[in-house]
Order: C-alpha cells, then sequence, then structure tokens
C-alpha cells in the first residue's frame, strides 16, 4: 500500500495558517522507500523535469542516510524542500511510476520533502560552508523566483560570480508572495535561499532590473550574461462592468497582502485587508484555491466561481480535495459578467450567466458557452479575480532590442538566447504562466547555456 | 543609486522595519553626488508616523526606486504648477524640471493652514512668479489654489495664450478634480499626478488601478503622471477608502 502523508484535520487546519501536510514519520519514510523496487531503467528520472536520480534518493532513505539521501538530490534539484510541497508528482515522476499501472505509484514527493526537511531540523552551519567566487565570470540573474535561484545556484557550482536581484524587499519570487504559508511555509523558502547564498550567490533585493539598473547598465558594471527570470506577475482581470470596486482584489493583491505582508497577523503585521463576510473567488487554477483557502482561514464564507467544471479544473487533484475538505462552496459553470456595489464604491454582488459544455477549444477542453438569459446574483462582499497572470512586461518594456512575442512573452531559441548578446531568459517569463518545477528545470537548463555562452567569450 | 537615477515625478517605495507596509513616497529632492534623497511626508499612517521619529543615523530597512515614469517635462511656454498640502512635496522638483526645460513657470501652492504650508522658500527658488493660498486665510491669499488658478489664467499676460500653457496639479483628490474640471473648459492642457493605494508599486498587484480615459491603467507603472481631463476621479477618491476602518484600527492602538 502507498504511504500517506498524516494531515492536519479539515477541522482544525480551517483555522490557522500553519502547514496542512504534516510530512512523514522516520517509520513511514521507511515503509514507503521500501516499496520503491529499484527499477534499472526507472520511468521516473525521466518523468521529472530536473531528473532526479530518484531512485539512489529513496535507496538512501531506505538505507538510513538521509543527509545523504538529500545530497544526493540536490546533485539535481536546488530546491527540493520546495518541489517536495508544491511540484505536480502525479503529472510527473509518480505519474511514470512503474507502480502507478496499479495505481499505487511511490509517494516521491513525500520522500523529497522528508529528505529535504532534515536540513530544516538539523540546520547545517551556513556560513562555514559559504563560498565566495571573486575570481569567477559576474553574471546576473533577475528574479529570484524558482527559476532564477536554481539558475544563479547551478552557476555558483560552476564557479560564476552570480548576483540575483529581485524588486521586492524578499527574495523567493511566487515562492514568498504568491504560495501561501499553508502549502509552504516561508521558513522553508528562507532556508532553500539560504542554501542559495551558502554557494556564493550575492542576493539583492530591492532592485528593479529595467529601471534601476537597466540591462545596459549591469552589462557596464561587468556582468557578461544576464539570465532573465522575471516570472507572469502581471494580474489579468476579467474586463467586466465594475472591476474596480473596493474589496475586488487580483489574486496577486490578495495573495501579497497575505503571504508576503501577513495580513493575516494585522495589526502585529501593519499591511491590512478589508475581507467581508462573504467571498467570491474566480478561477479554477491552483491559484484560485490558494486565494479560497486563505479566505477560509480568516473565517469567511467562501465560494469559488468556475467557467468550466471540476474535472477541467487546471489545479492540482490533492488541492482539490483538499479544498473540499475544508467546505467551501463551488459554483461551477459559472461566468461573471458584471460587478454591481454599493453607493460608496465597495462590491456588492457578481451577476453570472451559466454556461454549459460546448465543442471542444484549442486547449482540448470542452468550451463553455453561455446560456442565454439564466442570469443570477452571487452576494459577496470580497472577490478575488484568479484567471491567470500575463509576463511581467517591465524588463522587456524597458529594454531596447529585447524581442517579445505577441503574448509578451520574451522570445527564445532552443539555447533560452534571447536577441540581445550576452541575454538569456527562461521560466515564466518566456513560457507565460506553469509550473514551479518547470521553471526550475528551464533554470538549470539555462545555466548550462550560459556557462557555454560565457567560456565561448575567452 | 536611487539619487543616480531620480527625475521629478518619480517616488520610492519604502518598508521602514520587518513588520510594516511597503509605502510610496514622492522623491522631493536629490543629490547625484552625494547619492542622499529628500523625502517629505504627514505623519498620518503607521509608517509615516514611525519614519518621523527616526533620529539622525536611524535607518529604513528596504527602500526600491526609483519607480514611476518621470514627469514629461518638454518646453512648452507657460507652466503653472499647483501643489495643495503635501502635495507640494513633489510640485517642487517638478517646477524645477519645467524650469529647466525652459518653460516659464508660475507656481501656485496652497494649505489648510500657515504651519501646514510647506517648501515657500524652495519653490519661490524655483518659479517665475510664486502665489501661496491658504483656506483660512491665516497666510498668503483666503481661498483654494483653484481661486488662485483662475486668476493666474485669467491675467492679461495669459488671458490669450492658453494653448501655449500647460498646468500641472498635484495635491488631494479634490483638488486635482477641481483643477483639472476648470481647466477644461479653457482647454488647457493638464496633468496630474495620482496617489491610490499600492503594495508592491512595481505592476504586480493591480492595488493601484484607476480608470483613464475609460480604461483601467497601473498607477504605479503606467503613471503615476495622467492627463487630469481623462481620470476618474469619484474611483480613485473611492478606492482611497478602502482600508479607512484599517487605518483607524491603527491610529487608536
Amino acid at each position: 500500500m502507498r504511504n500517506k502523508v498524516k494531515q492536519q484535520s479539515p477541522q482544525e487546519r480551517v483555522k490557522n495558517f500553519n502547514e496542512v501536510s504534516l510530512g512523514f514519520s522516520d517509520e513511514q519514510a521507511l515503509l514507503e522507500a521500501k516499496r520503491c523496487i529499484q527499477c534499472k531503467n526507472p520511468l521516473c528520472v525521466k518523468g521529472c523535469p530536473v531528473n532526479v536520480d530518484i531512485p539512489a534518493f529513496i535507496k538512501l532513505i531506505k538505507e538510513g542516510k538521509r543527509k545523504e539521501s538529500l545530497a544526493k538530490l540536490k546533485e539535481k534539484n536546488n530546491l527540493p524542500a520546495i518541489c517536495g510541497r508544491v511540484c505536480p508528482q502525479e503529472d510527473q515522476c509518480e505519474k511514470e511510476c512503474i507502480l502507478n499501472k496499479k495505481g499505487m505509484p511511490i509517494n516521491i514527493g513525500a520522500l523529497e520533502r522528508y529528505a529535504a526537511d532534515h536540513e530544516v531540523d538539523e540546520p547545517l552551519n551556513r556560513a562555514a560552508e559559504a563560498k565566495q567566487h571573486p575570481e569567477g565570470v559576474k553574471i546576473a540573474v533577475v528574479g529570484s523566483g524558482p527559476a532564477g535561484l536554481t539558475c544563479a545556484a547551478d552557476l555558483a557550482k560552476i564557479g560564476h560570480s552570480v548576483t540575483l536581484y529581485e524588486s521586492l524587499h524578499i527574495p523567493g519570487g511566487v515562492l514568498s508572495y504568491g504560495i501561501p504559508e499553508f502549502r509552504l511555509p516561508k521558513k522553508i523558502v528562507a532556508g532553500e535561499v539560504e542554501y542559495i547564498k551558502s554557494l556564493g550567490v550575492k542576493v539583492q533585493p530591492d532592485s528593479l532590473v529595467g529601471r534601476a539598473p537597466t540591462v545596459d547598465e549591469l552589462f557596464h558594471q561587468g556582468v557578461k550574461a544576464v539570465f532573465v527570470a522575471t516570472g507572469a506577475g502581471l494580474p489579468q482581470f476579467l474586463g467586466i462592468p465594475g472591476e474596480n470596486l473596493n474589496c475586488i482584489y487580483s489574486a496577486n493583491e490578495f495573495l501579497t497582502r497575505i503571504n508576503l505582508m501577513k495580513a493575516y497577523r494585522f495589526p502585529e503585521y501593519n499591511t491590512p485587508i478589508n475581507i467581508g463576510k462573504r467571498v467570491a473567488v474566480i478561477g479554477g487554477g491552483n491559484v484560485a484555491l490558494d486565494c479560497a483557502r486563505c479566505a477560509m482561514r480568516l473565517g469567511k464564507d467562501v465560494i469559488l466561481v468556475y467557467r468550466r467544471t471540476e474535472a477541467q479544473m487546471p489545479a492540482r487533484k490533492e488541492e482539490i480535495e483538499n479544498a473540499k475538505e475544508e467546505g467551501f462552496k463551488f459554483s461551477m459553470l459559472t461566468q461573471p459578467v458584471k460587478f454591481s456595489g454599493d453607493d460608496k464604491g465597495f462590491v456588492k454582488g457578481v451577476e453570472c450567466i451559466q454556461m454549459k459544455l460546448g465543442e471542444p477549444d484549442a486547449s482540448g477542453r470542452r468550451r463553455p458557452v453561455p446560456i442565454e438569459g439564466s442570469n443570477f446574483i452571487i452576494e459577496a462582499e470580497t472577490v478575488v479575480v484568479a484567471v491567470g497572470q500575463s509576463p511581467n512586461p517591465l524588463l522587456p518594456a524597458s529594454t531596447r532590442g529585447l524581442e517579445t512575442t505577441a503574448h509578451g512573452t520574451i522570445k527564445v531559441d532552443e539555447n533560452f538566447a534571447t536577441s540581445l548578446k550576452g541575454v538569456f531568459a527562461g521560466g515564466d517569463i518566456t513560457t507565460g504562466a506553469d509550473t514551479v518545477i518547470s521553471a526550475m528545470g528551464a533554470g538549470k537548463k539555462a545555466a548550462l547555456e550560459i556557462d557555454k555562452y560565457v567560456r565561448s567569450l575567452k | 543609486m536611487i539619487a543616480g537615477k531620480a527625475n521629478a515625478g518619480q517616488f520610492v517605495v519604502l518598508v521602514i522595519d520587518e513588520k510594516a507596509e511597503r509605502i510610496p513616497l514622492t522623491l522631493s529632492d536629490w543629490n547625484k553626488d552625494t547619492g542622499s534623497i529628500t523625502l517629505i511626508f504627514q505623519a498620518v499612517g503607521q509608517t509615516t508616523r514611525k519614519l518621523s521619529q527616526l533620529k539622525k543615523g536611524g535607518s529604513i530597512l528596504h527602500i526600491l526606486g526609483p519607480l514611476g515614469h518621470p514627469t514629461a517635462a518638454e518646453s512648452t511656454g507657460t507652466v503653472v504648477t499647483v501643489g495643495g498640502g503635501v502635495g507640494i512635496a513633489e510640485v517642487w522638483p517638478v517646477s524645477r524640471r519645467f524650469k529647466e526645460a525652459g518653460n516659464k513657470v508660475i507656481g501656485i501652492i496652497g494649505a489648510r493652514s500657515k504651519d501646514l504650508l510647506i517648501l515657500e522658500q524652495e519653490m519661490r527658488a524655483s518659479c517665475d512668479e510664486l502665489y501661496v493660498v491658504t483656506d483660512d486665510g491665516s497666510y498668503g491669499e483666503k481661498g483654494f489654489v483653484t481661486d488662485a488658478l483662475k486668476k493666474v489664467l485669467d491675467s492679461e499676460a495669459l488671458r490669450n495664450i492658453h494653448s501655449q500653457v500647460r498646468v500641472y496639479a498635484i495635491g488631494p483628490v479634490p483638488m486635482m478634480k477641481a483643477v483639472s474640471e476648470f481647466t477644461r473648459l479653457l482647454k488647457i492642457r493638464t496633468t496630474v499626478s495620482l496617489n491610490p493605494i499600492m503594495v508592491d508599486a512595481t505592476g504586480m498587484c493591480g492595488a493601484c488601478r484607476c480608470t483613464v480615459a475609460g480604461k483601467t491603467k497601473f498607477a504605479c507603472v503606467d503613471g503615476p503622471d495622467f492627463d487630469g481631463h481623462e481620470v476618474d476621479f469619484a474611483e480613485l477618491s473611492k478606492r482611497l477608502t478602502l482600508f479607512k476602518e484599517q487605518e483607524q484600527e491603527c491610529a487608536t492602538k
């Protein structure tokens, strides 16, 4: 039997922001590790975007060598404590696991987390470990999300002198501002950032590359290559009447206030958030679920409004299950058409239209089509719009010669090179919004290409 | 770094300590040689109160900038710069900038009363003419900045050349609205600098969205300067009340 991870009970966890998953105990980890049949030709490794040697790290857990197991993970994955928590394993390594044929794949995610948390429990002496690479080639990495962290770490491991720029005051990108505490504790993110620093990466927050400094200025300062990993940070709105009413937040604003600025601990933390009793979250992805679950934890009545059906929600299955247990309502096949407000400019409700599924669209999912005359009102004092994020336009717009696509993503070739010499890009800024692990995969491959490029300059 | 890049009309975001908000403040002055910047604020919120209590040599945990587009200050002839209340802190660098660009600059500054009036000498030094008003008449002319603006625009010198005049206004929303409504009648090009609520101030959260010419704009990256005749001021006023309750909760702590 596949060993499941213990979780906080739904009744308990909706009252706090602590991590939902409690992780494997030593016994559970051992039991699960023993289930791995150590395939000669492991398919799981092929399912991993960064090709972690999964059987090897599991074998080390089985042998009781947790520290060595972590070292094995870190050969390929610089952020295992994060991936163990937020990777969609069911679509990657676990999907390919041979035991999945019987529907019982190894719980690789939980084992990865178990190995990685070893370091959180027993922090290594980082200062002693910290390396400096003053002789290395100067490389700038822009954006400290999953792609940037990974690329910076790999370049530093090679021996380059890397500075990682972040516009916010805390590094981590979406890992810090977006994914909530109860899915990814900020202590874990901070720990992984410390690890990256220990590799010799200089982390520079409060730096909006594009404005100050510009990409040109980085080159003038002696930087030989720039990796742009600025992510998909531009919130999409619905573009329907009334969207600028008070208490209608973008998912980014809602999550940034709560996660990054800790508004859930207001007024101890000074950033406020104004949330009424009834909250409507619009969208069906992981971000929408994160918003809904945050609102639940603040004691609100939450309804998730999605224009397709549950089967078509892009969110992870596990998160949908978790969310359902936590007890908020779903309004499927529902498309908002208008927001109404009171005379003071605060939202009162969302006028919606009922949808039905029609022919498949470009994504292969059946396209929702409105049912004429089926309009109805969902009353809500707060609305969170979580219908997607676009690539952040600031750096491309302020960097002359950097070509972008019609979708606003930066154009790159198969080697992550942009239209500007020495400028590389990867992660959501080149693909549009995607997962943490695919951004990490891009960061990893780009690091190799950037290394090749700077060597070619000598 | 910030001083080296600063331009009139731009702002910074700062986080004073670990538990503080990110708040935007306008750059009033800067020295590219020493790297110093000058921020002028009214101690009304938690961060600004903490800022006002900083002693010499004290520090701010995080600061990011310069942000926003600089004021487009080409040479057009005559510019009337209007500052209300703490908005004078921004109209000062903008006035300097218009002057440097070769314009005749007429300044108008106003405050509720004499003790709230700031930067009079600095503005006098930066403008060709300066008019000062207070709501209660405790200093300068009694009245609003719009009263002074009417007089200036109706003066012998400007009356017949409105097409060559430009107005720049920064201050409380009702003031910018009143200025814009008046200049609209005279068809005088008017720029205002908007001050909505912000969080990241880099275009990521959309807290600062405003309606300009019927379209949603992010003041942090699309502005903060916009055409005063196109701004939906009523919406901006309402959006500024979003955290009124929470602000009061903090004020009573």
